[in-house]
Formats: C-alpha cells, sequence, structure tokens
C-alpha cells in the first residue's frame, strides 16, 4: 500500500494534538465536489474523536479539470500566512459553486484580510510554489485522486463515508493506543 | 470469499524482458510505433476502456501529471481495446495531451503480446509497464481492474533508471 513520502511537519495546516494517536491527511481540490462533502464528515469526525485526532490538509488541485482550483488552493495559502488557514479552507469548501476571482476577494474581506494583498499574491504566484510542493508530494506518495486520504501515514483506500470511516478510525485509535501502552 | 480464483490471472511481461514492439493507430489512419520512441523511457498504462469513471480519475491523473513524468524525458501512452474514433472523442472530451492507442484490430493483440489483456471481458487490464529508452522493460505493475494505481510506483521506476 503507498506511503506518505513527506512526512507531517510544522509547514503543514494541522488541526489537534500533534501527539494525537492518529493523524489523517487528506490531499484535496476546493474545486473537487467529493472534497467538499468529504470536508463535513471530516467535521464530524473531529468533533467525535477530539483529541484523539490530528487533521492535516495538502493541496491537490487538478487544474486540467478544474480551472480554479489552483488559485482557489493559493487564496487559502495567502489565508494561511495571515493565521486564517482553517477560516478560509471551510469558506472556499462551503461557496464551492461559485469559485472565481470575485469569491475569492469576497472571503478575503469576510476574514478581514487585505484584498489588494491577496490580488498581489496570486498576480506573483507567491504561494504558487508552496502548492506545487503539496501536488508532487501527492503524486510521489500514491496519491489516486481527490479526495486521498492517508491514516497514520498509509493511503487509505477504503470508504470515507462517516459511519465507515468512524468505524475505521475507532479501530486505529484502540491500536494505537495498545501500542503505545505495551504488556497490557 | 474462495481462495481459489475463478477468473485466469494475468501474467504481465517481467522486468527484464524486450518489450515487444508494436504499431497501432494513434488517431484514425495514423498508425504510431513503440519504436519511434528508442532512445526516451516509455511509460505504458494500459486500461479497460475509454468513458468508464475509475480510468477517467486514472486518465485525468495522469494528464495532471505529466509533467512529472517529463521531468525524465518520459513519453506515456495510454492503450485500450478502444477504436481510434472513440479514443479520439475521448481525447478531445478530456483535453488529453498524450497519445492513446488502439488496440482494436485484431482485438488486444498488444494488450495479449503483454500478458495485459482480460480474456472473460475482453478488454484490457490496468497494468503499467516503464520501459527504459532501449525498450527494456524496467518495471511492470498489474493493479486490481477497479482501483485507479496513482503514479508513484512509475515515478519510482524512473528514478531508478540509469541516467
Amino acid at each position: 500500500m503507498p506511503s506518505l513520502k513527506i512526512a507531517v511537519s510544522a509547514d503543514d495546516h494541522s488541526e489537534g494534538p500533534q501527539n494525537a494517536p492518529v493523524t489523517l491527511v487528506e490531499y484535496g481540490d476546493y474545486e473537487c465536489p467529493h472534497c467538499a462533502r468529504a470536508c463535513t464528515i471530516v467535521k464530524r469526525l473531529q468533533k467525535h474523536f477530539a483529541k484523539q485526532l490530528r487533521f492535516v490538509f495538502r493541496n491537490f488541485p487538478l487544474t486540467e479539470i478544474h480551472p480554479n482550483a489552483q488559485s482557489a488552493a493559493e487564496t487559502a495559502e495567502f489565508a494561511a500566512a495571515h493565521g486564517k488557514f482553517w477560516e478560509m479552507h471551510d469558506l472556499l469548501f462551503e461557496n464551492q459553486e461559485r469559485l472565481d476571482a470575485g469569491l475569492l476577494q469576497e472571503l478575503a474581506r469576510k476574514l478581514g484580510l487585505s484584498t489588494p494583498a491577496l490580488s498581489m499574491a496570486l498576480e506573483e504566484g507567491l504561494f504558487t510554489e508552496r502548492v506545487s510542493a503539496d501536488f508532487s508530494g501527492g503524486v510521489r506518495s500514491g496519491v489516486n485522486g481527490t479526495p486521498t486520504f492517508f491514516l497514520n501515514g498509509t493511503r487509505y483506500d477504503g470508504s470515507w463515508e462517516f459511519p465507515e470511516f468512524l468505524l475505521v478510525l475507532d479501530e486505529a485509535v484502540e491500536t494505537a493506543s495498545r501500542t503505545a501502552r505495551p504488556g497490557k | 470469499m474462495s481462495n481459489t480464483p475463478t477468473a485466469e490471472v494475468s501474467t504481465l511481461l517481467a522486468p527484464g524482458t524486450k518489450a515487444p514492439n508494436f504499431t497501432l493507430p494513434m488517431a484514425p489512419n495514423e498508425p504510431f510505433s513503440l519504436s519511434d520512441l528508442r532512445g526516451k523511457p516509455v511509460i505504458l498504462a494500459f486500461y479497460p476502456a475509454d468513458w468508464s469513471p475509475t480510468c477517467g480519475d486514472q486518465i485525468a491523473l495522469y494528464n495532471q501529471i505529466l509533467p512529472e513524468f517529463q521531468k525524465f524525458g518520459a513519453e506515456l501512452l495510454g492503450i485500450s481495446v478502444d477504436g481510434a474514433w472513440c479514443h479520439k472523442a475521448y481525447s478531445e472530451n478530456r483535453k488529453l495531451k498524450f497519445k492513446l492507442l488502439a488496440d482494436f484490430e485484431p482485438k488486444g493483440a498488444v494488450s495479449r503480446q503483454y500478458g495485459a489483456y482480460r480474456n472473460a471481458d475482453g478488454m484490457s487490464e490496468r497494468a503499467l509497464f516503464v520501459l527504459d529508452k532501449d525498450g527494456t522493460i524496467a518495471w511492470s505493475y498489474l493493479s486490481p481492474i477497479r482501483v485507479n494505481p496513482g503514479a508513484d510506483g512509475i515515478l519510482e521506476a524512473l528514478e531508478k533508471l540509469p541516467k
């Protein structure tokens, strides 16, 4: 089974404790409808597992089929530079059906970010390299579409519908706690 | 589930084997020969059918990451038993930037030569080959038919090719 080639680090956008028993990494695309659906499922899982789950989001824009995915990803990275990554990530998915340049400006304004600064960042491609690095790392790790999840470093090919994913994560939490406390 | 396979399992041509040359249409009335690519690494992606959803993802993914393959100077060829006109429509619809070859007549002949044909379904397997610049198979992989194999294996194989 393919595994994550780029380890989770401080450069990543993550939620949840660093020492959580389970780390879930998603490679996603803001224009991908499946990713938008997965976003709400992941939120429910985060609520359920609380401190037992660390969630990491990485960019995998399929620009050949999604013309606005790259600028959306760069906008999220711009927001991250101002401490608003997750707010922007959520807003992008919530407003996916009208993901154009106008929306990106509107969302930046909504989060109190400078819209001229965003325009400049997009025009000059300040975050292009960051997004491409995510993409290349994903390809090397065996990302085969969006969303692709890695569960504690191994690609997860099963269902990510809430009930099934919940059970899988439950098991991963249990396995991780067993190995953390050997001899029990 | 039973442990006895009911359908035959394909055996792909193994690494170290000279890749059989072939000539297939890359467009209606436009033949293309594998030997034309001698001197370059080649990726052969056999897949079951144009338009089917999983392939769609696999083909879309490969179209997107073509630049990663090109960093190695490698050429990607998609091969299925669909006819040249079907490939043309599919390729235009998906804006593909690599060649699709039609293993159409005699049906599946090249896929069979590479051990990548499913007799029971009359379609190519989902199988990948990386050939070195001299046309020798460096790596091959048979994917479960419904699983998009991604590109990590291809890139690893390209990285390992002698420079």
